[in-house]
């Protein structure tokens, strides 16, 4: 209890101290953008991880919210409503849940393809209808508002972008402090159930149908308020924030970070914000890394990154995690090196310019040496990476060998 | 008003056939091995992109026979490299894995071919009218475009019925262990399968490149109606597919060509909006504008009162 309380404590003191470690405004945006997708992909993460519904119209939640919410500030720019704006995620997640309530009615009845189909069909529905209902969505442009208006808090009118930040920063903590408590409640407790074996669940009484609604409800709140943060953040919204490049963007962090683990949609969301905002700057092709990089986490990480890091807890438990030290740092160096130069490859390839920088080193693009470098370079650290393997798998088996005890011995 | 209406048939036709080519292999890998393959409409676009590489070189009809037998190459690699992995860690990673490919498809076709349409062509020997009809044309290439996708739909049909091949693939949906007891190979059924899926979506991408335009957004457009068409035909039954092609096909066009909207539906029953009216949009909606519509609102009903759709026998 004690160890847990304290690692809340360090999460929140963890959100207030950042901006005072990263100041400069790209830094601070990029903190705004990581607490909208952490929530966002923490809701996500209730339907999927711990509900089993696979959902390709989880933005229409966050898009939704997030066009109420721009609408608030709105209404609080014009007078008619006078409210906080501290309150705009909060209407945000009002609409998520609405609209959560309305879909989840008809949508949760079951589970598997035809829950993932539904979610599909709704998804395109909403984001075709938010072109048609151009008065509302405001088309292709979307709409706009303005945050400084309404009832000063404390004398901040969140004109600046760290205001914004601990707002969101306060936001997040809530809704993570919230969505960690609903794991633990019998709903949350049974949406494991009825994800597992939903027969059983419903012959000891409960009705999984009504355990997949709560739980859709609840991630429809919680992907409002990451909408209503959204529209605080940015000001405006447009069409693109509830159509199936947001829901498909949503599903990335979460499958990448680690489904099933409370921690894993918080990494997949900083991970993919950080490659959203920096990789960016370096390539045009940071999505089709990033592809390449979720597909790869599908084959050979099921369970993400926060599975990879669970996977060493067993070693961890018995301190024979320095057994695997060495080991991996044989196989990790050349696996880095191959994966590099095949970026190298694809990069030299897509320059247009003739001088390729790329890790300090010139080459030229059009010349054959450059090429016959790279190449010999990337399969020499591929051939090493597959012989390092039997080493590395041989360290795996010693780590997790099972323990021996003095009594077992005797 | 009846030339409008023919030529919207005949287009419905035209785009419904051309709809089922790509549901028809979606329905069969999904019948075979239960995964809906998001990355079906990335291969059907990844088609066209091939058969504009081989038709600058060595012209369209080239690309008609080399595009579909590398992009079944590549589905069937992708099934045995790809997904077999996948497999064990269940079906929601099988479907997350096809969405994930589908998303590398549309980056890696944008590193290969660039972000711009590309032009490419339907071939000068097809480039004429077939017949005329009020004033306008009907191309040959339409023509032959359902020439193809009804031929295709003959031979799938017979193939999956009345050959040997047919009925092992048939006995390996139900009872594959039994097959494989018999002494058949079954995941390289399942390979195969997949392989002659993804080439189906390889050739619809052939020939409706030069009439939709290729361009990386070509999946996109397509991608989630075939979903719609073989949850509407229930899923796994292709006679379903080939009828809800056609009505979905049909019904867009319809949809688009009519003129008819809240406006003519409002003057009807004799009530009037002020333009201030905060619905407006509701009240000046007209059907051509909900035509992309359409097909989700078909998913979504079809989904909540008859989840195993018009033909199919699972949910």
């Amino acid at each position: 209890m004690l160890k847990k309380l304290s690692l809340w404590i360090v999460f929140g003191l963890l959100l207030l101290v950042l901006p005072s470690l990263f100041t400069s405004i790209l830094a601070i945006s990029i903190l705004n953008q990581m607490t909208i997708a952490i929530i966002f992909a923490l809701s996500y993460n209730m339907l999927l991880g711990q509900g089993g519904m696979l959902s390709f119209g989880h933005a229409v939640y966050f898009g939704l919210g997030g066009f109420m919410a721009v609408h608030a500030l709105k209404m609080i720019e014009f007078e008619t409503i006078y409210i906080s704006v501290l309150l705009i995620p909060l209407v945000g997640g009002l609409f998520g849940l609405l609209a959560g309530i309305f879909i989840g009615s008809f949508s949760t009845r079951k589970a598997g393809t035809v829950f993932t189909m539904i979610s599909l069909g709704i998804g395109e529905l909403i984001a075709a209808c938010s072109l048609i209902f151009s008065d509302f969505f405001g088309g292709e442009a979307g709409i706009s508002g303005d945050r400084t208006f309404g009832p000063l808090f404390f004398g901040v009118d969140f004109a600046q972008d760290v205001e914004v930040y601990y707002l969101a920063a306060g936001w997040v903590f809530i809704a993570t402090v919230f969505m960690y408590l609903f794991t633990q409640t019998p709903a949350g407790r049974m949406a494991n159930a009825v994800r597992d074996n939903p027969e059983r669940a419903e012959f000891i009484g409960y009705s999984a149908r009504r355990v997949r609604f709560i739980s859709f409800c609840a991630a429809g709140l919680f992907a409002g308020i990451a909408g209503g943060l959204f529209a605080m953040n940015y000001e405006f919204i447009t069409e693109e924030n509830l159509n199936a490049v947001t829901s498909g963007r949503v599903l990335l962090m979460t499958y990448i970070g680690g489904l099933g683990y409370f921690i894993g949609p918080i990494i997949g969301a900083i991970v993919l914000t950080l490659m959203n905002s920096l990789l960016s700057n370096y390539t045009e092709l940071w999505l089709l890394y990033l592809g390449s990089m979720f597909v790869l986490t599908v084959m050979f990480l099921p369970r993400g990154f926060a599975g990879f890091i669970m996977m060493h807890q067993a070693a961890w438990v018995h301190g024979k995690l320095k057994v695997l030290m060495l080991p991996y740092i044989i196989t990790g160096v050349p696996a880095l090196i191959s994966a590099m130069g095949v970026v190298a490859m694809i990069e030299m390839s897509y320059t247009e310019e003739e001088a390729f920088h790329y890790l300090g080193f010139t080459f030229t693009s059009s010349s054959l040496i450059s090429w016959v470098i790279i190449i010999t370079v990337t399969a020499m650290a591929v051939f090493a990476t597959r012989k390092s393997l039997a080493q590395l798998k041989y360290a795996w088996e010693e780590a997790n060998a099972p323990v021996v005890t003095q009594e077992e011995r005797r | 008003m009846l030339e409008i209406f023919i030529f919207a048939t005949l287009n419905g036709i035209v785009t419904g056939l051309l709809l089922f080519m790509l549901a028809s292999g979606l329905t069969l890998i999904f019948s075979m091995m239960g995964i809906l393959n998001f990355a079906h409409a990335s291969l059907y676009m990844l088609g066209a992109y091939f058969a504009y590489s081989v038709s600058i070189r060595l012209g369209f009809w080239s690309g008609l026979i080399i595009a579909p037998i590398i992009v079944g190459v590549l589905g069937a690699l992708v099934e045995r490299y790809g997904l077999r992995q996948v497999h064990k860690s269940g079906p929601v990673a099988e479907l997350v894995f096809t969405f994930g490919l589908a998303f590398l498809i549309e980056e890696a076709i944008q590193f290969f071919w660039g972000r711009d349409t590309k032009n490419y062509q339907q071939p000068e020997i097809l480039d004429f009218a077939l017949f005329t009809l009020f004033g306008q044309e009907f191309s040959a290439y339409r023509g032959f475009m359902i020439f193809i996708s009804v031929a295709i739909f003959i031979g799938l049909y017979y193939t999956l019925t009345k050959s040997r091949i047919g009925i092992i693939i048939q006995a390996a949906i139900t009872h594959p262990h039994t097959v494989a007891n018999l002494g058949h190979n079954v995941p390289l059924i399942f390979m195969c399968v997949f392989g002659a899926g993804s080439a189906l979506a390889g050739l619809a991408g052939v020939i409706a490149g030069p009439v939709l335009t290729t361009f990386p957004g070509m999946s996109a457009v397509l991608g989630s109606i075939v979903f719609v068409i073989i949850v509407i035909g229930g899923l796994g039954s292709l006679a379903g597919a080939f009828i809800a092609s056609l009505m979905i096909g049909l019904l867009q066009s319809y949809a688009i060509a009519s003129n008819v909207g809240m406006p003519d539906l409002l003057n009807l029953l004799g009530i009037s909006f002020e333009r201030s009216h905060p619905l407006n949009d509701l009240w000046t909606i007209t059907l051509p504008q909900i035509a992309p519509i359409l097909p989700f609102l078909l998913l979504v009903l079809v989904l909540v009162f008859r989840p195993s759709g018009l033909l199919g026998k699972r949910e």
